[in-house]
């Protein structure tokens, strides 16, 4: 009975937001408020099950970790924002957070984003035993790289023979790349509107298998 | 106090953070425990900021009867709503599937379907602006189009049908100059998070202070 009436509803739902392609009405508004609503009802209910209760109240409530209280007060100091005599409170907890992130993602972002990158650009051009398609996808990526780097590179002119034709290359790689990435964006958008099809056609009309 | 303090805050943060990875003594570790620790935390009250903009919004809408303040209520119901059902249910949260009651239903049945919905009717939209951006006016958006049609065809049945070669181009494209290109970006975002990050730890870069008290 559960998952029967959880079908239905879901299926009401999802005509609701269909219902858009024809043009905006009250059952879409609907759906779109609720949906606004549920997520961040559910975030707060997850937030709080899984990190303020587990990591802050329980620990506190247990008596031997008062050392909490300073996360805890730092934390309500965000609520001062609503307090414009005092909003400016709202910032310690604000700079805390961003001293660590910033802190932490610093050695991550350099080991993930540049030299993991760099290295997976460091390729031999050619082994024994590599196909023809492997030995061009080899150098059309890392020229490709290089030049598309140079493309980006607003500190010199576009100019000469280096910088110039580089950032032409550059340019080529990219759209190239964009193209690659639109068409498998448009893949997974319809692969997921293949699966709210089947959803209505065999979870609820029970017209397919 | 307003300024300097949470500036010097962010600078001893980071720096102790960054110095941590390169210091692995028991002392750095202990710091970074409790900094990790501590995070999620002082995180987890900025929901109250959305929350409470979000209620103050809404309710000041079915205050002043502004247009379309009923949807007002489908927001502000379920917001304190799901809190509410999860505290009554709170098994249905680590249990899952195992464990239904109404908040699981609520979240299995009409959240789920309604953003999944939401995904794929981008599908139509995305349609329609690949309509625009492909029409092939220069040797540059040819090449666009060339490749996003390669690698859409290679991944349906139809690809394969039009010949071995279109699945197999599509996979190259996709491994070789898509990752040249994405590879430039990564470098480049990766450079300007480092950058950005390191205005932020010294103070260059202001701006999420914001206003609040001057």
């Amino acid at each position: 009975m559960y998952d029967i009436i959880g079908i239905w509803v879901g299926a009401f739902f999802t005509l609701a937001i269909y219902s858009f392609l024809y043009k905006e009405n009250p059952i879409y508004r609907l759906a779109e408020h609720l949906v606004v609503g549920i997520s961040a009802g559910y975030g707060m209910a997850i937030t709080y099950q899984i990190t303020v209760k587990p990591r802050l109240i329980d620990p506190l409530l247990s008596g031997d970790h008062w050392i909490l209280l300073i996360p805890g007060i730092l934390g309500l100091l965000y609520i001062t924002r609503f307090i414009p005599r005092i909003s400016w409170l709202s910032r310690y907890p604000i700079g805390f957070y961003m001293g660590t992130a910033m802190g932490v993602g610093f050695p991550l972002t350099m080991k993930a984003n540049v030299l993991r990158q760099l290295e997976g650009a460091m390729v031999p051009l050619y082994q024994s035993g590599m196909a023809w398609y492997e030995v061009t996808g080899n150098i059309v990526m890392i020229l490709g790289t290089l030049a598309a780097l140079i493309y980006f590179f607003f500190s010199k002119p576009h100019k000469g023979l280096f910088f110039g034709t580089g950032s032409k290359i550059g340019i080529w790689v990219i759209m190239v790349g964009f193209g690659a990435t639109f068409g498998f964006t448009v893949m997974g958008r319809i692969s997921l509107l293949i699966g709210r099809i089947q959803y209505l056609l065999g979870d609820w009309l029970h017209l397919i298998e | 106090m307003k300024r300097t303090v949470p500036l010097m805050i962010v600078m001893v943060g980071g720096i102790l953070m960054m110095l941590q990875y390169f210091i692995p003594h028991q002392i750095s570790q202990t710091v970074f425990a409790y900094y990790t620790d501590w995070t999620p935390i002082i995180v987890a009250f900025a929901l109250v900021l959305g929350v409470g903009s979000l209620t103050r919004i809404h309710s000041h809408k079915i205050r002043r009867k502004a247009k379309n303040w009923q949807y007002s209520y489908a927001v502000l119901i379920p917001l304190f709503g799901m809190p509410i059902l999860a505290h009554l249910w709170p098994e249905s949260i680590s249990g899952g599937m195992d464990s239904p009651s109404i908040f699981h239903f609520i979240f299995m049945h009409i959240q789920v379907p309604i953003q999944a919905t939401m995904f794929s009717l981008l599908a139509f939209y995305i349609a329609s602006a690949a309509f625009r951006a492909f029409r092939a006016k220069s040797a540059l958006a040819t090449v666009l189009l060339l490749a996003a049609v390669v690698v859409m065809l290679g991944q349906v049945p139809i690809g394969e049908l039009l010949g071995r070669w279109l699945p197999e181009t599509g996979l190259w494209i996709l491994r070789y100059p898509n990752l040249a290109a994405k590879r430039a970006i990564m470098l480049g975002v990766g450079f300007g998070i480092l950058a950005t990050s390191l205005k932020i730890i010294f103070g260059v870069e202001r701006n999420w202070l914001g206003g609040a008290g001057k």
